[in-house]
């Protein structure tokens, strides 16, 4: 449980000091989340899509480290002017290039932002009641990372929920 | 890994703080920011006298023993041991708990082979504990309250023939709660008057008053940085009579628990350390209780969504500053803070390999948002009146800044 030297890349911090792209926005087309407060990493996307499935504008909203808030402000960097298509193709393998690389403890980060877009493209398309043949039909690894996240957070705080109520038994 | 950061990086974070109006060093709980008169009292000692081996026979190693066996003296009288016997120098409070554990476990195995402790030791007791577990000893964990207290019922439970070993902190690392050592030791040596008790007295030593002798305890660990000396020298008092086992073979000195070629500079620098702890022992503490209260009274007065970890007031230890700040996560807030020039820790599972937070706070109930959401604080006699003035306007900025860009909204901001 030792604390992790974190040789953060001076993009990661430049952007954690400086985002792009931050905050609500009022007319978004979609929206999604990846990450609970639990696991101490939550992040929220917002996409306004246009009548050609180009992503017009993108923002997020970030609960968590350094590396959750730079990795959120590259994703909507990247995903703007995109089809929805391309948007998908981009990899948290890209996104950890693009900040200046991640150390490995925080890679999960990286993978939680796509987790969060691919949610949100999908969303999309659910709501449209279509679906685009690239549209994968089972869940990819970085959506299913993210959900995994959030239910091994889940879990944990159940365990330790049921192991205070039990002290609670024994005061 | 690919894409994975070098350490050269780190030099472009560190000039990133480029133009800080101020820098405040909070984080002794990490490690210590030494004051000049102990480095001051410890240079002679690398060069000038005394840099001889304290074994070998000649003057600078003669100059070596005497200097060792004083520093020895005057410890034991500081931590109220009957004889200097009982002090030995260790490389430090992770070293000297391994030792107070395994060597004592290993020393007394034909007694029994029951283990307790409390859960919310530091780790170099709780893993020491499991090794011991996978050779065969059975290690009870003790729960604790909700303000870290021990559950002394439970503890007398946990107490048989088979024990021989209890170890509880005087006062934790995290969240400065004041165990009531004197009462469990009482309460153990009753039940079971072979077993032996040891205290992790490294947050205790300077801030509370101690004696050995008086608690009643058979071995306790202390550490130099801890009280503003030097990192790697501190010491485990074993009372006589007590048995343990060295973990480490070679060269034996003069302290009979650890090999080695004893380093006289570093335990003059914590000798240094605990004089100046316990010449103005009133004052000091009076002092660091102030910076204290002003910043937790600040911190809970001026943001919103805050809540204190541990106990209140003269059951916390008087430098101990541990707050969870709700829809903020810990690593962030340490780093905006550092680019600020205000340096704590967090107990967020971010700041951690294992993407864990911190057990003590999760032992005394702490939601898993609110460890993320923590910040380890601890005051020395040496932070004026200014830096913590300083801190305390810097931090509602940061944890404001921090607040805006999360999603989660409570009543804050």
């Amino acid at each position: 449980m030792s604390r992790a030297p974190l040789p953060y890349s001076s993009k990661i911090l430049e952007l954690f000091r400086n985002p792009k792209n931050l905050g609500k926005m009022e007319d978004a087309t979609v929206s999604a989340v990846a990450g609970s407060p639990a696991c101490g990493d939550m992040i929220v996307f917002h996409l306004k899509i246009d009548e050609d499935e180009v992503i017009e504008k993108a923002s997020f909203e970030s609960y968590g480290c350094a590396a959750n808030i730079a990795t959120a402000s590259i994703t909507t960097e990247m995903v703007k002017g995109k089809k929805l298509e391309d948007a998908w193709q981009i990899s948290w393998k890209r996104i950890a290039e693009e900040v200046g690389g991640l150390p490995t403890v925080k890679v999960h980060c990286g993978i939680l932002s796509v987790g969060a877009v691919r949610r949100a493209i999908r969303e999309f398309y659910k709501r449209k009641g279509k679906k685009p043949d690239w549209l994968p039909d089972k869940v990819t690894f970085e959506e299913k990372q993210a959900l995994e996240e959030e239910e091994l957070a889940k879990v944990l705080s159940e365990k330790l929920t049921m192991i205070l109520s039990r002290k609670d038994e024994g005061k | 890994m690919e894409g994975s950061v070098t350490f050269e990086s780190v030099e472009k974070l560190i000039k990133a703080h480029e133009g800080i109006e101020r820098e405040v060093y909070l984080d002794l709980e990490n490690s210590s920011r030494v004051p000049s008169e102990i480095v001051k009292a410890m240079i002679p000692y690398f060069s000038e006298k005394a840099y001889g081996n304290p074994t070998v026979t000649h003057k600078p190693g003669w100059m070596a023993y005497e200097t060792i066996q004083k520093a020895s003296e005057q410890i034991t009288g500081y931590i109220g041991a009957a004889s200097i016997e009982e002090v030995n120098f260790v490389p430090g409070e992770t070293e000297a708990n391994n030792l107070a554990l395994t060597g004592t476990a290993l020393a007394n195995r034909k007694k029994g082979n029951k283990i307790v402790l409390s859960e919310i030791e530091p780790l170099s007791i709780l893993f020491s504990s499991e090794i011991l577990e996978k050779y065969g000893f059975k290690v009870m964990r003790i729960p604790v309250d909700g303000e870290g207290f021990l559950n002394l019922e439970k503890l007398l439970d946990a107490i048989d023939k088979e024990t021989i070993l209890a170890s509880v902190m005087l006062v934790n690392h995290e969240i400065g709660t004041i165990e009531p050592i004197k009462e469990a030791v009482e309460m153990v040596k009753e039940k079971n008057p072979q077993a032996l008790f040891h205290t992790d007295a490294s947050d205790a030593y300077g801030r509370i008053p101690i004696s050995a002798e008086d608690l009643g305890v058979d071995l306790m660990t202390l550490s130099s940085y801890k009280i503003l000396g030097p990192r790697g020298v501190g010491a485990l008092y074993v009372r006589e009579e007590v048995d343990v086992e060295k973990l480490l073979e070679g060269q034996m000195g003069t302290q009979k628990l650890w090999p080695g070629v004893e380093n006289v500079p570093l335990i003059m620098g914590f000798l240094k350390a605990s004089e100046l702890a316990f010449k103005n022992f009133g004052k000091n503490v009076s002092q660091m209780r102030k910076s204290r209260d002003r910043l937790i009274d600040g911190i809970l007065d001026r943001i919103s969504e805050t809540v204190l970890n541990g106990p209140k007031g003269e059951r916390r230890a008087p430098d101990n500053v541990n707050i969870s700040f709700l829809h903020c996560e810990g690593e962030s807030l340490t780093i905006e803070l550092s680019l600020r020039g205000v340096y704590v820790s967090s107990g967020s599972a971010c700041t951690r390999l294992m993407l864990q937070p911190s057990h003590v706070l999760t032992a005394i109930g702490k939601e898993f948002e609110e460890a993320h959401g923590s910040l380890l604080m601890k005051t020395t006699p040496y932070h004026t009146d200014d830096e913590i003035e300083y801190a305390l306007n810097q931090v509602p900025q940061a944890v404001k800044r921090l607040r805006d860009i999360s999603p989660i909204k409570g009543e804050a901001v």
